[in-house]
């Protein structure tokens, strides 16, 4: 068992929670991921690790509540135990020897681009963090992002912040502007990683891209991870999940990742359901 | 005078048409009555073909011979003297190419029902059998460290535990069991006989750690820094193999460990569980193994309406255990034969339509002795909508990753020349981990003999235990 120590909203749809899990946070390293599993009868879910503290043993992790198993973990309170939690898996990110880095951040992929930023910025490389969200009312991380950043841009789909724009938008005005990158990290829905990569191609830039495909065990036991690098076949959970993203395949990952969409979908609903008629017993 | 009946007392089956839809167990076992009438066809022969058919060498004509006198209990307790997992081995082993292969009735007429009756003792001893005393090692016991809870880490972790040792067993799933939990399906081996077992080792002072990944969360280094002695790894051959043709990646296509464990681990097939799986309408299972058969048992159960088994050579060269191939059938799954997939075609939305296989035939030999399948340059394209892909299985590569000195093969397996001792000094290894794919019963075999060379290292590196 594993007890939550804190927890709090990013926002509406956003939590950040930490765990205590000393024999994870003793190991954890930017670019890894664990494994929940809320209770007996729950999903194994994979969350990237966003934070660690080696010495008070915890682990944090930040998630959306977008499906029945997010929306279970979401409704734990601090004190309350999860019962699974695995790690850290996966390879780490490999961010030693750059010196001028662009880490891109979409959404829910800033809880995961942050730490890598964190890491670099620490370890002396230059880093622009580019951050989109939808809208305003979404942005996550803002401070924390600043903090560990030469610049910070943060766009909005529907410019609710006062700066609308795509990240590839940025990310281009960067370039453009001179800025001489060895690496672009993107982090975010695989369709933006898509288009990133597609304008760092056009530039020749390195960049590393973050997967999060359905998995079940994230030791490479059952293969449902597998996503399309270079034209071979690799496990994200084991050979990731960071990978060279002009070699990925996101339009397979794209359709991978909505393969259960409709059992998500009804889960999700009987979930709701479920939780409305309780508010309104207790009304 | 032994019953002369040419055949065995027949196995109380759940008639096929029912439980094609249902994971309750197929095999009913004997009563009591079948076990002594089929115990009483053992001819009792001097030199016991049967044992050295036995992975684990079971004094089988001996506990027979109690079984014949109705003193089941007293039964057990031979088995149980080399076998850690009867109710397992009795379910699942093949005996027809071990034990029963060997036995003298065969020849004329079929084998002693030998697995059913070591599953019969077994049942019968788990039914009555006394609360167990929780037993403790002493405090000052050495500790070994046992990396997996399948067949191969749960007889090596009980082996050192009649032998004094503090066993702690990790493990990196939720639930402790490996193959025998997440792959071979409930029908066959009701988890609850598994966990049985495990309380079984618990009892005995074994401890065992969930969610453990040796090789990510500890490596098999900082075990030896924590205070183990020795360590044992017995990790199996859990990476799935792919086709490596196109479209495999479409949606609806699972290796076989994939779709087993969300159907049996993960328990897909009950509503109060989370575990999302495509409820597929046609299946094709690809592959001729006992994995094979246990997916597309398994997809029959969770309602499709057709099920087939695709396998590039013919029924004679299947490896699948005949009653494996037999009970498929009788379940209504479609055998094609001399049948290889080539390509997989997907709608817009990446889902399985069809699946395009080249048509063989057999050839001279191989290396395999088998006749090698040959394309005839004829094909046909299966509507299918799920696509499950057993062809074997390979070793997991965390550990030889983070374990340096650790020699692998090229198929990325341990190298043991003695079957269990590794190039680094006091780690252990056995079962598919050391071998590839095999048996349960060749890996529990491996565990135990695994436990006794630990025992010898230990005494004599640490003095007596």
């Amino acid at each position: 068992m594993f007890k939550i120590v804190e927890k709090y909203a990013l926002n509406t749809t956003t939590d950040y929670l930490s765990v205590y899990a000393p024999r994870i946070a003793a190991k954890a390293l930017p670019g890894q991921f664990i494994i929940f599993r809320l209770h007996e009868k729950g999903e194994r879910v994979p969350l990237t690790i966003a934070g660690y503290d080696r010495e008070a043993g915890t682990v944090s992790v930040i998630f959306q509540k977008v499906g029945r198993s997010t929306m279970e973990l979401g409704e734990c309170r601090v004190g309350d135990e999860i019962l699974d939690f695995v790690g850290p898996l996966g390879t780490p990110s490999h961010l030693d020897g750059y010196c001028r880095v662009a880490v891109i951040g979409g959404g829910l992929g800033c809880a995961i681009a942050y730490p890598q930023a964190k890491y670099l910025h620490e370890h002396g490389a230059k880093v622009d963090i580019i951050a989109g969200f939808r809208t305003r009312e979404l942005i996550i991380l803002e401070k924390e992002m600043a903090a560990c950043a030469d610049t910070l841009t943060v766009l909005t789909d529907d410019g609710s912040n006062g700066s609308r724009g795509l990240v590839t938008d940025g990310l281009k005005a960067k370039i453009e502007a001179g800025a001489d990158y060895d690496l672009v990290i993107a982090i975010g829905p695989p369709v933006m990683m898509k288009f990133v990569c597609l304008l760092t191609r056009e530039y020749g830039i390195k960049t590393v891209v973050s997967m999060n495909p359905i998995m079940i065990d994230g030791t490479g036991m059952c293969g449902g991870c597998r996503v399309t690098v270079g034209g071979e076949t690799k496990f994200a959970c084991v050979d990731g999940p960071d990978f060279d993203g002009h070699a990925v395949d996101f339009d397979e990952l794209i359709r991978r990742n909505r393969m259960y969409q409709t059992q998500e979908q009804e889960a999700r609903d009987q979930h709701c359901n479920l939780m409305k008629m309780a508010d309104n017993a207790e009304n | 005078m032994p019953n002369m009946q040419m055949n065995k007392v027949p196995m109380p089956e759940a008639c096929p048409a029912e439980r094609r839809r249902s994971f309750e167990e197929v095999a009913r076992g004997y009563t009591a009555e079948d076990a002594i009438l089929e115990a009483q066809r053992c001819l009792n022969c001097k030199n016991k073909p049967c044992v050295s058919g036995c992975p684990v060498q079971v004094r089988i004509p001996d506990f027979i011979a109690k079984v014949a006198e109705g003193k089941f209990e007293e039964a057990y307790t031979i088995i149980r003297g080399t076998n850690a997992l009867p109710a397992v081995c009795g379910r699942v082993c093949p005996q027809e190419n071990q034990c029963e292969g060997k036995c003298i009735r065969g020849i004329k007429g079929e084998s002693v029902a030998i697995g059913r009756l070591e599953r019969f003792c077994a049942d019968y001893h788990m039914a009555n059998m006394a609360e167990q005393n929780k037993t403790e090692p002493a405090a000052d016991a050495l500790r070994v460290a046992v990396i997996g809870s399948g067949p191969a880490g749960l007889s090596c972790a009980g082996e050192l535990a009649a032998r004094g040792y503090r066993v702690t067993v990790f493990e990196a799933f939720h639930i402790p069991g490996g193959v025998l939990v997440y792959g071979i399906p409930e029908f066959r081996l009701p988890k609850a006989i598994v966990q049985a077992e495990i309380d079984n080792l618990k009892a005995m002072g074994v401890e065992i750690c969930q969610d453990m990944v040796v090789g990510r969360t500890v490596t098999v280094d900082e075990l030896f820094d924590e205070g183990f002695a020795a360590v044992f790894i017995g990790t199996g051959a859990g990476l799935p193999g792919f086709l490596g043709i196109p479209g495999e990646n479409s949606c609806g296509v699972y290796s076989a460990n994939e779709y087993l464990t969300r159907v049996n681990l993960m328990k897909a097939y009950r509503e109060d569980y989370s575990t999302p799986v495509l409820k597929a309408k046609r299946v094709a299972v690809v592959g001729g193994g006992n994995v094979a058969m246990d997916a597309a048992r398994c997809a029959m159960r969770m309602g499709s309406d057709e099920v087939s088994i695709v396998y590039r050579r013919s029924e004679a060269e299947m490896p699948a255990r005949k009653e494996e191939i037999h009970h498929a059938k009788e379940e209504g799954i479609i055998f094609r034969m001399l049948t290889n997939p080539v390509s997989i075609a997907a709608d817009e939305r990446g889902f399985v339509t069809a699946m395009t296989c080249d048509v063989m035939e057999l050839g001279e030999p191989d290396a395999s002795g088998r006749r090698r399948p040959m394309p005839t340059g004829e094909q046909i394209t299966l509507p299918v909508d799920a696509v499950i892909v057993a062809v074997g299985t390979s070793p997991n590569p965390l550990i030889r990753m983070t374990t340096p000195g650790l020699d692998t093969d090229r198929r990325g397996c341990i190298l043991a020349p003695d079957g269990v001792s590794t190039s680094r000094e006091g780690v252990f290894a056995g079962g598919d981990a050391v071998t590839g794919a095999a048996t349960v019963i060749l890996a529990m075999g491996a565990g135990r003999d695994a436990a006794e060379k630990i025992d010898t290292y230990c005494k004599n590196k640490f003095g007596l235990n």
